[in-house]
């Protein structure tokens, strides 16, 4: 296990934040919740996570609002920012990319999968999707 | 000869005609092609009549080369088809020209009384012609019966055998059965042009079959005949032209041919009318003049053996070729000969009835019946039958006066003297019919001039003189002139006496015909009318046909006129349109509405109109208002008969197009349908799985994490089993919300009819939402009226509608100080219930959409609570009940759902 890194779960569905916050203590990160877009950007600049885990439809802000505000400042730009989204049609990855996307994996996940792409993409150039 | 034998041989050579052209009609729809341009050439050698099998070989034993001369002349000519005769096919397709008569008329103004001109001189230069013909074949036939007796005097054969009349008969028959067919005279006849072609063929193998046993069977070749015929001093002047040979009189016959070659009936019968592609014109050009020189190869040989070999009688050098295989008793080659004579003659009585027969009927006998208002009636209540039956008649008429001048004043004259006769009539129409192609200002003064004086004088010069020669008319007006005025002597006319009859009257009429053709031209004035006809043969290749041109109008109509009518047809917009065009092409000022429209103006209107309701109608049209004379009855039939068809066929056309317009029409929206439903398919499967991968996310998540965790606590353990339950739970909501919804909107659902006590069924609803209501705090109040009509529906339907509808209030109303009001009302004939919260309501801009499947407020990317279907199913509820189901804004704050039901379902 790698030094514990600080992670922010961003999703509106309470059981969807509970399983993979519970994956990512068991595996050292320190983890953050937001269960909404607004939420999401006070977290980030209590705690300057150094992962996001990003979902996209929420009610207020959006993922791709918090990550444009993210990936925009100077302050949080070098934040990575993992898309976990519903959405699966090639035009929402794009987009996700376009605004600086480090990876986009579609729900449902397996959690493995999950686990090794965010250990991977801490120890840095990682960057493919599922 | 056996006379049995020759009668079956002529009648069964006719009946053979009669095969070819049957066959030759039932295969002209599957013609090959290829033959066609041979047909047509072989078919312009009905040129060599009886003339030329029998006439020649006299002429060529009297004269020498001068029987050439009518060869010469259109050998040399032939060139020159490829501009003149090309150009009189071309106009003659535009202008559905029928005959020689039709096209002078129609080139001046379509003048009528041009057009009987032309058939008057036809039918009188020409019937000679065809008695000539019959002449031949009495005069052989005669021959082959009754020469054994020898007899001294050619004059004493005996003409009074029937059988030339029976022929002539037969002859009538065919040209009735195959001539008759159409009534459109410019339709073709493809088994009478076989037919002829045929007997073409047939004429020229007699010939060189008859010429071939004379040279080399008789003699022993060319050579031997010539060097014979040297010695004679007598023959030798056959060779040459000697001194006293009139080298006019050759000149004349060469011109006259040239003429007679386009002009004779039925030379332009077969090279114009009959032409069914002007490509073969290009192979005539050749073959043609190699046919004249193929058939006149042996003339001179024979006419020279004719005289070294007497055959024993005086009888007319003429007929050499088939007196010299008689007299040396080859019955099979004198047969032969006799049979190519007859179909020299048969050929050219075919062609040239025909001919005839069209102008007589179409320029003369159907104008005069018309004029006669009986017949007039009886004519058009049967045009068809009418036309056909006058058409018939007048080939009979033509035949029995060929036969009565046969029989009366032939026996006078040589074949080749009488040709030369219709040669010269014809000759009169060469400046009407050449400088109409080619000049513009000849007119229908000039032309009618030049016809009349040409065929006066030709009349004069040529015609009393036989006239006289038969005894018909006293001898005196020859030596003395008529009435005694000696300047008006037949053959030496205005005191000019230095040209033989021929030349003489040939110069005359020509020089009288041209000189009043020039100046008639020059010095009248051509009608609109014949301006424009004018125009179009001149410049033929321009125009497709004669409709196209309009003729022009004398009256007087106003602009605005012309303008209203085409309005009528084509709605103002466009009308203005293409008159501001119009006016800029020609600089015209169209403003001035009540100002006369110019010429061009009413041309051009015509020409547009007839693209909407066809150029006859359009025609009537302008006619009817340009206030002009009144329109010819024969026009009046034309132009209806050709209206009725453009308007069945526009019609048909109209209904069609209709009939597609909507199909396609049809086809596009149901397309477009199509479309959408496939769109909205997309993005409700896209939205369901979407809200399937959700709760399916957890799920999976957990049970991987339980699955690879054996060793968590039993707390967290229960915890994520919870989780995972709920998700489940809501994984098989949405799934069953989907298949109801899919019921309801496919007709699958069974609604049940039944009474319904409202106020009931919301009790019912609220006491199972009562223990949420109470645990959130809520504030419920309801209210109901004091008399409630029942309602008919579907009991467990309207229950989930107004559950879902609480269920939704409580969801969205105000977190700390809840309040939901439900209220009852009676509006006329429907029991309406509102549910209102107090929570933020609905922004006005969604109001429409909450109802829609998986609506999800604000934009695709936020995800409103719930399945995004219950709206949706109550909507459909509600209307399956035929109600209404909508949302406004509460009085004070949050959103105010209601539904309607009708009090009475009518089911």
């Amino acid at each position: 296990m790698s030094v514990a890194r600080k992670v922010l779960i961003v999703d509106d569905d309470p059981a969807i934040v509970m399983s993979v916050e519970f994956l990512l203590r068991k595996a050292g990160y320190e983890v953050f919740i937001a269960l909404s877009g607004t939420e999401a950007i006070v977290k980030i600049k209590e705690h300057e996570p150094e992962l996001i885990l990003l979902d996209i439809m929420m009610p207020d802000v959006n993922g791709y609002e918090v990550c444009d505000f993210v990936k925009q400042s100077e302050a949080y730009k070098h934040i990575k920012v993992i898309f976990i989204s519903a959405k699966s049609k090639d035009e929402d990855i794009k987009l996700a990319y376009s605004k600086g996307a480090d990876l986009f994996i579609i729900k449902p996940f397996s959690t493995r999968r999950l686990i090794e792409k965010i250990t991977a993409l801490n120890k840095e150039d990682y960057k493919t999707i599922n | 000869m056996n006379t049995l034998l020759v009668v079956i041989f002529s009648f069964g050579y006719l009946l053979l005609l009669f095969g070819v052209a049957y066959w030759a009609e039932k295969r002209s729809n599957q013609n090959s092609n290829t033959l066609k341009p041979y047909v047509y050439a072989l078919s312009m050698a009905v040129y060599c009549t009886a003339w030329t099998f029998y006439g020649s070989i006299g002429r060529a034993a009297d004269f020498g080369p001068d029987f050439l001369a009518i060869y010469i002349g259109p050998t040399i000519a032939a060139p020159l088809w490829f501009l003149i005769l090309r150009k009189m096919i071309r106009i003659c397709k535009a202008q559905r020209i029928t005959s020689i008569a039709d096209f002078i008329s129609a080139r001046y103004g379509k003048n009528t009384s041009l057009g009987t001109l032309a058939t008057i001189v036809c039918v009188l230069g020409v019937i000679p012609y065809i008695s000539l013909q019959i002449k031949a074949i009495a005069i052989t036939f005669a021959f082959l019966v009754n020469h054994p007796q020898h007899t001294n005097s050619s004059t004493n054969i005996s003409l009074s055998s029937n059988i030339p009349f029976w022929i002539t008969v037969l002859l009538a028959i065919f040209i009735i059965i195959f001539g008759t067919r159409k009534v459109d005279s410019t339709e073709r006849h493809e088994g009478m042009v076989t037919a002829v072609a045929f007997e073409s063929i047939v004429k020229l193998l007699a010939f060189l079959v008859g010429g071939i046993f004379v040279v080399f069977f008789l003699f022993n070749g060319f050579d031997d005949i010539f060097s014979r015929a040297a010695a004679i001093p007598a023959l030798q002047k056959s060779f040459t032209f000697d001194a006293a040979y009139n080298y006019t009189d050759w000149m004349v016959m060469c011109i006259l041919s040239m003429f007679a070659v386009l002009l004779l009936p039925r030379q332009f019968q077969v090279a114009v009318v009959e032409n069914v592609d002007e490509k073969h014109l290009y192979k005539a050009i050749w073959l043609f003049p190699l046919y004249l020189l193929v058939i006149n190869v042996f003339v001179l040989p024979i006419a020279l053996a004719g005289q070294l070999i007497p055959t024993s009688s005086s009888f007319e050098a003429d007929f050499s070729i088939l007196s010299l295989p008689f007299v040396h008793h080859h019955q099979g080659i004198t047969l032969l000969v006799y049979l190519g004579g007859f179909s020299a003659a048969t050929g050219m009585i075919i062609v040239e009835t025909i001919a005839l027969s069209t102008m007589l009927s179409n320029n003369l006998l159907i104008p005069l019946i018309l004029k006669v208002a009986p017949f007039k009636k009886i004519f058009i209540d049967k045009v068809e039958r009418s036309i056909k039956n006058i058409r018939r008649l007048s080939i009979i008429l033509i035949l029995l006066l060929a036969y009565a001048y046969f029989a009366e004043i032939a026996e006078s004259y040589s074949l080749v003297s009488t040709g030369l006769i219709s040669f010269a009539a014809v000759a009169q129409f060469a400046p009407a019919v050449i400088g109409g192609m080619f000049w513009s200002r000849a007119n229908k003064n000039g032309a009618l001039l030049g016809v009349i004086s040409g065929f006066t004088i030709w009349f004069f010069t040529l015609i009393i003189p036989a006239i006289i020669g038969a005894g018909l008319l006293p001898k005196e007006i020859l030596s003395d002139g008529l009435f005694g005025v000696y300047l008006l002597k037949p053959n030496q006319l205005f005191g000019l006496d230095a040209f033989t009859p021929l030349t003489h009257a040939f110069f005359w009429s020509m020089f009288i015909n041209i000189l009043l053709y020039v100046l008639g031209s020059l010095y009248t004035k051509s009608s609109n009318q014949e301006e424009i006809q004018a125009e179009l043969f001149i410049n033929v290749s321009k125009y497709k046909t004669a409709f196209e041109t309009s003729v022009n109008r004398t009256g007087q109509i106003k602009i605005k006129e012309i303008k209203s009518l085409m309005e009528q047809f084509l709605g103002q917009e466009k009308t203005k349109q293409l008159l501001t065009n119009f006016s800029k092409r020609y600089q015209l000022n169209l403003l001035q509405e009540d100002t006369n429209a110019d010429q061009r103006l009413i041309t051009y209107a015509e020409k547009i109109l007839s693209g909407v309701i066809g150029s006859a109608s359009s025609r009537i049209l302008i006619e009817s208002i340009v206030k002009e004379e009144e329109i010819s009855l024969n026009e009046v039939v034309e132009i209806l008969k050709e209206s009725q068809q453009f308007i069945s066929l526009n019609k048909e056309l109209q209904q069609k197009s209709e009939q597609l317009k909507k199909a396609s029409d049809a086809l596009e929206l149901a397309n477009m349908q199509m479309k959408e439903a496939e769109i909205i398919k997309d993005d409700f499967l896209y939205s369901i799985t979407h809200e399937l991968r959700t709760p399916l996310t957890s799920i999976r998540a957990f049970s991987e994490i339980l699955y690879d965790n054996p060793e968590l606590d039993t707390l967290q353990r229960q915890q994520f089993l919870a989780t995972m339950i709920k998700e489940i739970e809501r994984l098989s909501r949405l799934i069953t919300q989907v298949l109801d919804l899919e019921k309801l909107e496919s007709g699958k659902q069974n609604i049940q009819h039944q009474e319904i006590a409202i106020k009931k069924l919301i009790e019912e609803v609220l006491h199972a939402l009562s223990q949420l209501i109470k645990e959130k705090n809520i504030n419920l109040s309801i209210s109901f009226p004091e008399h409630l009509s029942s309602v008919y529906g579907d009991q467990d339907l309207l229950s989930r509608v107004v559950h879902n509808l609480v269920s939704n209030a409580i969801k969205y109303c105000d977190k700390s100080k809840g309040s939901i009001k439900v209220e009852v009302l009676e509006i006329d004939r429907f029991i309406q219930v509102n549910i209102t919260d107090n929570g933020e309501g609905i922004p006005d801009k969604d109001k429409n959409y909450v109802f829609n499947k998986f609506y999800q407020t604000e934009n695709q990317t936020k995800k409103a609570e719930g399945s995004g279907l219950g709206l949706a199913i109550c909507k459909k509820i509600v209307e399956l009940h035929q109600g209404e189901i909508g949302v406004i804004d509460a009085k004070t704050s949050g959103a105010c759902f209601y539904f309607t039901l009708p009090i009475e379902i009518i089911s």
